[in-house]
């Protein structure tokens, strides 16, 4: 699919996802108005872990071929996940605040779990940043990738393992916990923020892969030496 | 097998002519202790707290040890020294994760009695010895992977850190879970079987990622 055909079919869900969500979806009997960041935060949550795990996957392949593009692939997985990080522990906290009165709870396992492997990705860039070597960044890197993604669902594991009890699910995993309209909503947002995803994604690469272009070209023109100003621990081509 | 034998013999006889990394592990736990005994402001601790604090000394003390464990071969040229010797680069892993349990063990033997001397108020337990020595896997091999990691960047001391604490929560939970009824008074029960079980997986789990992502750490 082409990237403007992508584009559009992203901003039509999206819209239509958040058009459910005001319009079409009923207001939760027990929390009311603010149960609707559920459509937000939970699809990024989502997305977020799988682009976690997806960045391991390419790391695999980038050890296993050694070819940069898998070295590029896992980064910008990593590199949007984290920022969609941030978004779901803000929304995390305005929903825990909301229906709990508390910005933070210890006893959502399902929201430490997260901040705990967010923190640990949070280490992907310094670690980038602090090799030089071109060839060695991008192994070291796929290393941490390989190993992070392992520890994903074995945290969540441990965590959840450790609260003495856990909140009620709104979303439970067997069919059932929600009622159909909310359910539909759900979804129609979960495809509205993969496509969003995958959009963006698409976009880094291209911009990564076009920088490198104009540098190779750039230094073609200017020498070997000339300095390249700006300081980015994105793989380079 | 000799191979690794000979890796490990080499280990621990540097440990044992330098004295690097044990004696500083093992005193910084008992001086945590005795932080600790002014930051908590009491006499003795028990139940989770005790599970806590003993948990966190050995967990900050081993990233000392993780700090250290590679240093003389990225300084001294013991990665080149394995590079040009035909042998399985992953045996060096396996002889570095024994030597960290090892000094893990060291560490253990020192703090445990200073711990039970100037904190502890129940009386220690020998179960207690099981679950230090599961939490002791976990931390060999994941300290032992980003070790290495770490002491090719240039930010060493601050990456190694910044990267085994998160990973090494599932440990934290786990022991302090499961070491939580065995230092209390009042509760005292055996540790809960769900405990050591995610301490087990944690050490199998990683014990096998680290072995099979090891190698591309070593070249060049």
């Amino acid at each position: 699919m082409s990237l403007r055909a992508l584009s559009t079919a992203t901003v039509v869900t999206l819209t239509g996802a958040f058009a459910l969500v005001f319009f079409y979806a009923p207001n939760d009997a027990d929390q009311g108005f603010i149960q609707k960041i559920f459509y937000v935060h939970v699809p990024m949550a989502m997305i977020a872990l799988f682009g976690f795990v997806a960045g391991a996957v390419c790391a695999i392949q980038h050890l296993r071929t050694r070819e940069s593009k898998w070295d590029l692939r896992s980064y910008v997985f990593i590199h949007l996940s984290l920022i969609l990080g941030v978004g779901v522990l803000i929304t995390g906290s305005i929903w825990a605040r909301a229906s709990w009165g508390h910005w933070w709870v210890w006893d959502e396992p399902t929201l430490v779990s997260f901040l705990i492997v967010f923190l640990l990705y949070a280490c992907y860039q310094p670690l980038r940043f602090s090799i030089e070597d071109r060839a060695r960044q991008a192994r070291y890197a796929s290393v941490f990738a390989v190993t992070a993604g392992a520890f994903v669902p074995l945290n969540f594991l441990a965590v959840r393992l450790a609260q003495a009890y856990t909140h009620p699910r709104v979303f439970a995993t067997t069919d059932g916990g929600l009622p159909p309209k909310m359910q539909l909503t759900f979804y129609v947002a979960l495809l509205g923020m993969t496509l969003l995803y995958v959009t963006l994604w698409r976009y880094e690469i291209a911009a990564k892969l076009a920088r490198g272009r104009v540098r190779a070209l750039k230094r073609k023109l200017g020498g070997d030496d000339r300095i390249v100003v700006g300081r980015s621990a994105a793989p380079q081509l | 097998m000799s191979i690794l034998g000979a890796l490990l013999r080499k280990e621990l006889r540097i440990e044992l002519r330098t004295l690097e990394a044990v004696p500083g592990m093992s005193l910084f736990a008992v001086t945590t202790f005795v932080v600790f005994h002014f930051g908590l402001d009491r006499p003795t601790v028990e139940g989770d707290l005790a599970a806590g604090v003993l948990v966190v000394t050995l967990l900050f003390a081993s990233i000392l040890g993780i700090n250290r464990l590679w240093v003389a071969d990225e300084e001294q040229g013991g990665f080149d020294a394995m590079l040009l010797a035909p042998i399985d680069r992953t045996s060096l892993f396996v002889a570095k994760a024994i030597a960290m349990f090892v000094y893990l063990v060291v560490l253990e033997i020192v703090a445990l009695p200073a711990f039970a001397f100037l904190l502890l108020e129940p009386p220690i337990r020998a179960e207690l010895l099981l679950v230090l020595l599961m939490a002791n896997v976990g931390i060999a091999v994941i300290g032992t992977l980003i070790g290495a990691l770490a002491v090719k960047t240039r930010a060493r001391d601050l990456i190694g850190p910044l990267l085994a604490l998160p990973l090494l929560v599932p440990v934290v939970i786990g022991a302090a879970q499961a070491a939580q009824p065995l230092l209390s008074t009042a509760h005292h029960g055996p540790a809960e079987a769900k405990y050591l079980g995610v301490l087990g997986l944690y050490d199998l789990v990683f014990a096998l990622v680290a072995y099979a992502v090891f190698d591309p750490l070593l070249e060049d």
